[in-house]
């Protein structure tokens, strides 16, 4: 007649059926999906015997034909440094225009939408078309990397611009300042640090995907890799990657650097 | 005589100190230096620009109309492709789930473990997903298991270092209440960790899976299965019709994996 007795018992850690149920669905999904692809254990063990040949190939690392890695890892940089700073220097306007705190909606909207539109295609698919457009080369590869951090940058840029404190732009306002002068006294500096973060990034990014625009024809060490890959050089291959990652760490340490300067 | 000299003269008022302003300045040199030997030693053919807008021109008319033939063949290596993105982040979450718990600083108190995870992580990132597609169809043939590896371990860094570092923002609390509850090690990551970064693991498996499917769309160029066959087919034959409906398709699927994630992403968080 107690009434503790009449509630029922609090399970600690109840099982949540729902949840498992969902799990449920996703392994069904794997094996579904795994046998659409015709994943099957015999390709596994044929891979890995490919595996070993492949790798054992690939040792040690060819460096005889350092001046043609050194080419085009030049070329791969001014690729993403000029891309970097042309992005830069269009994605800044883009960015303005498309903060929906500074400027009308009916500026916003198409800009947004230009934005949704560099940012949908995989730089690679871009490169593709400025490669038909203006033929093979370094400068497509250029153009496709420019789209790319217009995507990125203007995107991000807007983002830190709406989430700026307006009494700042009030104050300078207040002082007789014209439009650009409140831009640059009143949004800029509230947004550089985190400009100089994702600027960074998209060096980074740009650089990553410089070393890869040549494999669809948009120059840098992406040519040289996939013919040396085509050719069945994989010690040259293993060479050139060694060579691109060694660029990407110490661009990361630099941009890390950046960002810290200028937190 | 000597007067105090406390302030030789009149102090000037600087916002950041010398070694960041100097910091800041060599910055912006090396930026400027950087971009000026670019610009003077890249090498551009001029007489490629001048046709640019003609060629641009030539492009989209070749486009249009889109080849709506083409439709059904993209759509089937559309569906491969979206299998490929799936499996593939799903592979990298099993792969990144232990690394993270090794890479995660409170979960493993071995720095030599966490530094392994830590170069795990980088050397994943590193290598652009093209060229792990290039290795694993090497190793495996053309085909969508080389895609699928490919994704896979390329999200693995991503994915990884982001789980890491939300294992290492879990609270104290409720671990030690289970530690002193006497849980053992299972029981302690089952019902101490996993409730507290469980919305992390999900966003960051979404976020995750949105890259890949626009990832997973190139693929194909290198032969690794998916919609980037379609597109390469039909770039080889010059067949601009049928690009326009690859193209079509990709920028759909990708606008709305884009708004799917966005809308999940706000219910979950």
């Amino acid at each position: 007649m107690r009434p503790a007795t009449a509630t029922p018992k609090k399970i600690a850690f109840r099982p949540n059926w729902w949840a498992r149920a969902g799990w449920l669905l996703l392994a069904v999904y794997v094996v579904y999906a795994a046998g659409r692809l015709g994943f099957v254990p015999e390709r596994f063990a044929s891979g890995l015997e490919h595996g070993s040949r492949f790798l054992a190939r690939m040792f040690p690392p060819n460096f005889s034909r350092w001046e043609l890695i050194q080419s085009g890892i030049l070329e791969s940089l001014q690729i993403a440094v000029i891309a970097t700073a042309l992005g830069i220097a269009l994605a800044l306007p883009i960015g303005f225009l498309a903060a929906r705190n500074l400027m009308p909606a009916f500026v916003t909207w198409p800009t947004r939408a230009l934005i949704a539109l560099c940012r949908s295609f995989h730089p690679i698919i871009v490169a593709i078309l400025f490669v038909k457009a203006i033929g093979f080369g370094a400068l497509a590869g250029v153009m496709a990397l420019i789209v790319a951090s217009i995507g990125f940058i203007a995107k991000l840029f807007a983002e830190a611009i709406e989430e700026i404190s307006l009494k700042q732009v009030e104050a300078v306002r207040a002082t007789g300042a014209g439009f650009f002068a409140v831009l640059i006294m009143g949004v800029v500096p509230q947004v550089l640090p985190r400009f100089i973060g994702f600027s960074t990034y998209q060096l980074d990014s740009n650089l990553r995907n410089s070393t890869m625009v040549g494999i669809v024809g948009g120059g840098g060490i992406g040519a040289t890799l996939f013919t040396a890959y085509q050719r069945f050089d994989f010690d040259v291959v293993l060479a050139i990657l060694i060579v691109i990652v060694a660029l990407i760490m110490v661009a990361e340490i630099f941009s890390g650097w950046a960002r810290k300067v200028f937190q | 005589m000597s007067a105090p000299a406390v302030h030789p003269g009149p102090r000037v008022w600087h916002r950041f100190p010398l070694p960041l302003r100097l910091a800041r300045f060599a910055f912006y040199l090396f930026a400027v230096a950087a971009l000026v030997v670019s610009l003077r030693t890249i090498e551009i053919i001029p007489e490629f620009l001048y046709d640019a807008p003609e060629q641009m021109g030539d492009l989209f008319g070749r486009m249009w109309p889109p080849d709506a033939a083409y439709l059904e063949p993209t759509l089937t290596a559309l569906v491969e492709t979206l299998h490929i993105a799936t499996l593939g982040t799903l592979l990298a979450l099993v792969m990144a789930v232990p690394l993270a718990l090794i890479g995660a600083r409170n979960v493993t108190p071995s720095l030599a473990l966490n530094l392994v995870a830590k170069f795990a992580f980088v050397a994943s990132r590193s290598v652009n997903s093209l060229v792990w597609a290039l290795l694993f169809v090497a190793v495996f043939g053309p085909g969508p298991l080389a895609g699928t590896l490919a994704i896979a371990f390329r999200s693995i860094g991503f994915t990884g270092k982001l789980l890491a570092e939300s294992l290492e923002e879990a609270q104290r609390g409720p671990i030690e209440a289970l530690t002193a509850a006497g849980a053992g090690r299972p029981a302690i990551l089952n019902y101490g960790y996993w409730p507290q970064v469980k919305p992390a693991f999900w966003s960051i498996a979404l976020f995750r899976w949105d890259i890949n499917i626009r990832e997973s769309a190139v693929l194909g160029l290198v032969g690794a299965g998916g919609i980037g066959v379609a597109l390469d087919t039909a770039l080889n034959l010059l067949y601009w019709d049928q690009v326009a409906v690859v193209l079509a398709v990709i920028f759909t699927v990708v606008v709305l994996a884009e708004v799917i994630v966005t809308f999940v992403r706000g219910r979950i968080l």
